[in-house]
């Protein structure tokens, strides 16, 4: 198989095989693109984690295109991106075909009652493990409190509020 | 034009979400349930649960499944997950040329510093977002909700199990 192929399996087997998507991709795309491909060096990842981190976007996606454009440039990462991607794509495609008729049973309702909270709670712990992750102390903690009442309470869109918050830290030092 | 609208929505989402895939809810719930009303809350709800237990990155897959149940077709999933992923390639494209001198800039960088806070919130705020009387129906939901993050939490429990424990308490409590 050549190399646009590999790059296509690659990321389409780790697409296929992270099942709740974002972080818990990490491990996996190490293992395959440093370890076993030898892509990129150890250095060069931790390098592509920290960009794509940072960047806007969809995590996976970002760390696919970043491999991809480095291994074969622009049709590299358009390959790595449609490995990446597909997975979920036909996953949830048929999924959102088949849940319209289930909808209306009676055991999916059910199902779905107890389903929804507990999706809830699914989101309110990484409040908790990414506020201890990146060091949420009493001196900044106003800032994620503040961007929580914005957004819930008042409905800013939260994309006033990261826009307000990268502006600010820029000016904060010059004056 | 509804896929115009999908198109420019996701396209937003792409080009605004910071801090991956939880803290991406609470930009794509704001825009997809409160701005356009395509969905109902309960409906989102619904879509995390399921994403939790399908393969793929969160964002891909809401995206995927939000353009299907708007248009009722592929067109409607092709283009909102093509609009979500385009603002990444042509960002992470210009960045990995000059990456070295993008990380070192001063500004740069404290605007990472401060947004890495802002996350913390953006997560909280899709929790709080999704905490109503549509998804917490009654004192059962509210026992439901706390188990399910005790058992995270303290108990390590996978997601996805979490999830399966959930749809069988609902058949017996329901």
């Amino acid at each position: 198989m050549n190399l646009y192929g590999q790059l296509f399996c690659t990321f389409a087997k780790i697409g296929t095989f992270t099942i709740g998507g974002g972080y818990a991709m990490l491990p996996l795309m190490e293992k395959e693109i440093v370890e076993r491909k030898h892509w990129i060096e150890p250095e060069e990842f931790v390098d592509a984690v920290a960009v794509s981190q940072s960047l806007p976007g969809i995590f996976s996606v970002n760390v696919s295109i970043f491999t991809g454009y480095k291994l074969k440039g622009y049709l590299g990462s358009t390959v790595a991106v449609l490995g990446t991607v597909l997975p979920s794509f036909l996953a949830i495609l048929l999924i959102a075909a088949l849940f319209r008729h289930f909808n209306e049973n009676i055991y999916v309702t059910k199902i779905f009652n107890a389903v929804r909270p507990a999706a809830v709670a699914l989101i309110a712990v990484p409040v908790f493990t990414t506020a201890r992750h990146i060091g949420v102390n009493l001196k900044n903690i106003v800032i994620p409190v503040a961007a929580a009442v914005l957004i819930w309470y008042w409905g800013v869109s939260p994309i006033y509020v990261v826009l307000a918050a990268a502006v600010g830290a820029v000016f904060r030092e010059k004056f | 034009m509804i896929y115009f609208q999908i198109f420019l929505t996701y396209l937003k989402i792409g080009l605004f979400s910071f801090g991956g895939g939880y803290a991406m809810l609470s930009l794509i719930q704001s825009e997809v349930v409160d701005k356009h009303a395509w969905l109902t809350s309960r409906e989102f709800a619904d879509i995390i649960a399921i994403s939790q237990m399908t393969p793929g990155p969160i964002g891909i897959n809401s995206a995927t499944y939000i353009g299907y149940t708007v248009t009722g077709n592929v067109v409607g999933s092709a283009v909102a997950t093509f609009a979500v992923c385009l603002p990444s390639f042509i960002i992470v494209l210009l960045i990995a040329r000059a990456y070295a001198k993008f990380r070192e800039n001063r500004y740069v960088e404290r605007a990472f510093s401060a947004l890495r806070p802002v996350t913390v919130g953006l997560i909280a705020s899709a929790a709080l977002m999704l905490m109503n009387r549509e998804n917490f129906i009654d004192y059962k939901s509210v026992i439901i909700f706390v188990v399910a993050f005790v058992l995270t939490v303290f108990f390590k429990v996978h997601p996805i199990l979490v999830i399966v424990l959930a749809g069988v308490s609902g058949v017996v409590l329901y």
